[in-house]
């Protein structure tokens, strides 16, 4: 009996290590993680990990799905958990989805709460597009559950032992074979940190135009942000708020051109103040916000900004 | 070839409501569409039929609306629809909905491509793609946003991950699962909605794909417990005035009294 973790994300694999100390405790069984390739495997004891299983293999330097959820059975294998927790990036979706299938066990993806009762998982995950929260167990073990970045806390790192153990493994071979990678510009672009955020939706009409919104950030110090389209059908920006984005949590949140899909809700539940502005009344981004301005954008930022320069300037 | 596309009804998420004293979703009376990243996968296996022949047959483990959403589907394109509906196999959870849908295909027969959406947009899972491909055997390419058939036996796709674009190839039959940047689907026309009604639906109960709805009960992985909208307290104030100036100004001050503009 053991709890675990497993994420090819650094940052998310100490975030999963706290939240398996947690459930590894509760259960009064070890902590073990997987790390495949290369990494520091006591940067991990200190952060929560009793076991850690280090796989390397030639077939293991790219990521595919096959080898590497070999691998994890292996780790299965070996460590018999009752609960594994995989990060919930795009590559560790597919994996424990795919791991659940060969398990034939069930998987919570995306969980934003997990707790252990009565030998089921409990969890909380966003269902109906992201405007609702929904609470599910699980009811087989081994449990599986998928956890987004950011959701729990990273531990504080402490002096302790475990034992590294080499992991065996000849992986099986990916069926699909990978042509070509194209690396994308990633930005880190700290929207979670924002105190301020100025977002951008369709209602704007052409790129040049978001002049007005950044505009409008330089007097308010804030970061800008937009819908999905914006990002990944027009290539504005490269970063989105919402469901599939980022989730913000500003003291401050102006969604401006923004209609208010129950998608990019999901992403702006936790602001302090929302203020939507927004030329059709009936725009749903209204019932999201605290203060809705009904007007053209391009007639209300230029005037908002200079309001606020002059209010701010004093 | 023969192309799958699995199509997920679910209710319209722009409609739906919640209680405002329960906060329970109301799915009553709230009209069911199929799930969008579903209707891309079907948009492109109709794409992939115009392009190289073949056709192109929708499948879904439905309910009683199931029927009147798949004729969306025969609208868009599609040459014929399978729905699976029995009592017995209503609110399944992904390990029994993959199991039904497999057994399902297999009888379908046949196949050189599965298509459907990263995750139906209703419980946002995303695991049912890869579950069937487990179940059939066949290789998973997850995460599409382009797709072209090399030969008849062959497909390229470009996977959509978060720090790279993969392109991969790989041996048919295969499951594959969309992105929504893969397509912007039709609106399909009056004159194929009147066309769709004459299209072939065939409707299958659990004995005739040969699942047994209890042993699917009995196995059950996930329950769901409840459900609920957060409790999110909005002051939802239009901001009146007879100029844009005026408005501004009252928003201004607003957002002084509220404290966000550190002044
Ligand atoms: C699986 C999936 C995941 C998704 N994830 C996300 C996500 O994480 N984040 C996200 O944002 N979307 C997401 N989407 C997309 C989402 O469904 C919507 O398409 C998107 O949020 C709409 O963006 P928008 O508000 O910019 O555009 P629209 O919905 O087109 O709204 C534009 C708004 O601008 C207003 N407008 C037009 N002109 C003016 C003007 N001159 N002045 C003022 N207002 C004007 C209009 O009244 C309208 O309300 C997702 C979709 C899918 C299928």
């Amino acid at each position: 009996m053991s709890v675990l973790i497993y994420s090819e994300e650094p940052g998310l694999r100490l975030e999963l290590l706290g939240k398996g100390r947690e459930l590894a405790d509760a259960m009064d069984s070890k902590l073990a993680a997987l790390q495949i390739g290369n990494g520091n495997p006591e940067e991990l004891i200190k952060y929560g990990a009793d076991l850690v299983y280090v796989a390397e293999h030639p077939l293991l330097e790219e990521w595919s799905l096959e080898p590497y959820r070999s691998v994890l059975l292996r780790a299965v294998e070996e460590a018999s958990p009752s609960v594994i927790l995989i990060g919930a990036t795009k590559r560790g979706k597919e994996l424990a989805a795919s791991l659940a299938a060969s398990l034939g066990v069930g998987l919570l993806t995306e969980c934003i709460s997990l707790k252990l009762e009565d030998e089921k998982l409990i969890a909380e995950r966003l269902t109906y597009g992201g405007s609702a929260i929904a609470r599910v167990a699980s009811l087989k073990k081994p449990h599986i559950a998928t956890v987004p970045p950011r959701v729990f806390k990273r531990p504080e790192p402490a002096e302790r032992t475990g034992e590294v153990l080499k992991l065996e493994v000849e992986p099986e071979k990916p069926k699909a074979e990978v042509v070509e990678r194209r690396g994308k510009v990633r930005e880190e672009v700290g929207l979670e940190e924002a105190e301020v955020i100025v977002a951008a939706g369709r209602g704007f009409k052409k790129q040049e135009d978001l002049k007005l919104l950044e505009e409008l950030a330089e007097i308010l110090g804030a970061k800008i942000g937009c819908t999905r389209p914006i990002a990944a059908d027009y290539g504005w920006m490269k970063e989105w708020i919402g469901i599939s984005g980022h989730k913000v949590r500003p003291k401050l949140y102006i969604a401006v051109g923004i209609s208010g899909t129950v998608h990019h809700a999901a992403g702006i539940r936790d602001c302090g103040i929302i203020v939507a502005i927004n030329s059709d009344e009936n725009a749903n981004i209204f019932n999201l916000a605290d203060y809705g301005i009904v007007g053209d954008l391009y007639e209300v930022l230029p005037a908002l900004t200079k309001a606020l320069k002059e209010r701010l300037k004093k | 070839m023969r192309i799958i596309a699995l199509l997920k009804d679910i209710v319209d998420l722009d409609e739906l409501r919640f209680d405002s004293s329960t906060r329970k979703p109301i799915t009553e009376g709230v009209k069911h569409v199929i799930s969008e990243l579903d209707k891309r996968a079907l948009e492109a296996a109709i794409r992939l039929k115009e392009k190289h022949g073949g056709e192109v047959l929708a499948l879904s483990l439905g309910g009683p609306e199931t029927k009147t959403v798949m004729l969306e589907a025969l609208a868009m394109g599609a040459d014929a629809a399978y729905i699976v509906d029995d009592e017995g196999l209503r609110g399944l959870d992904a390990y029994g909905t993959s199991k039904v849908l497999a057994a399902a295909i297999d009888k379908i027969g046949d196949y050189g491509l599965i298509l459907c959406g990263e995750m139906s947009l209703d419980s946002l899972s995303a695991q049912v793609g890869l579950r069937v491909a487990e179940l059939l055997g066949l290789p998973m390419v997850s995460y599409a946003r382009e797709l072209e058939l090399v030969d008849d036996k062959r497909l390229r796709a470009v996977r959509d991950l978060e720090d790279v674009d993969e392109v991969v190839e790989v041996e048919l039959p295969a499951v594959v699962s969309v992105v929504r940047e893969i397509n912007e689907p039709r609106i399909p026309t009056l004159m194929s909605i009147m066309r769709a009604k004459r299209k072939p639906t065939t409707m299958w109960d659990a004995s005739a794909i040969g699942v047994d709805p209890d042993a699917l009960k009995a196995e059950r992985a996930v329950e769901i417990l409840d459900v609920e909208a957060p409790l999110v307290e909005r002051k939802r104030k239009i901001i009146e005035g007879e100029t844009v100036e005026e408005k501004v100004e009252r928003l201004v001050k607003a957002l002084i009294d509220e404290g966000v503009l550190g002044v």
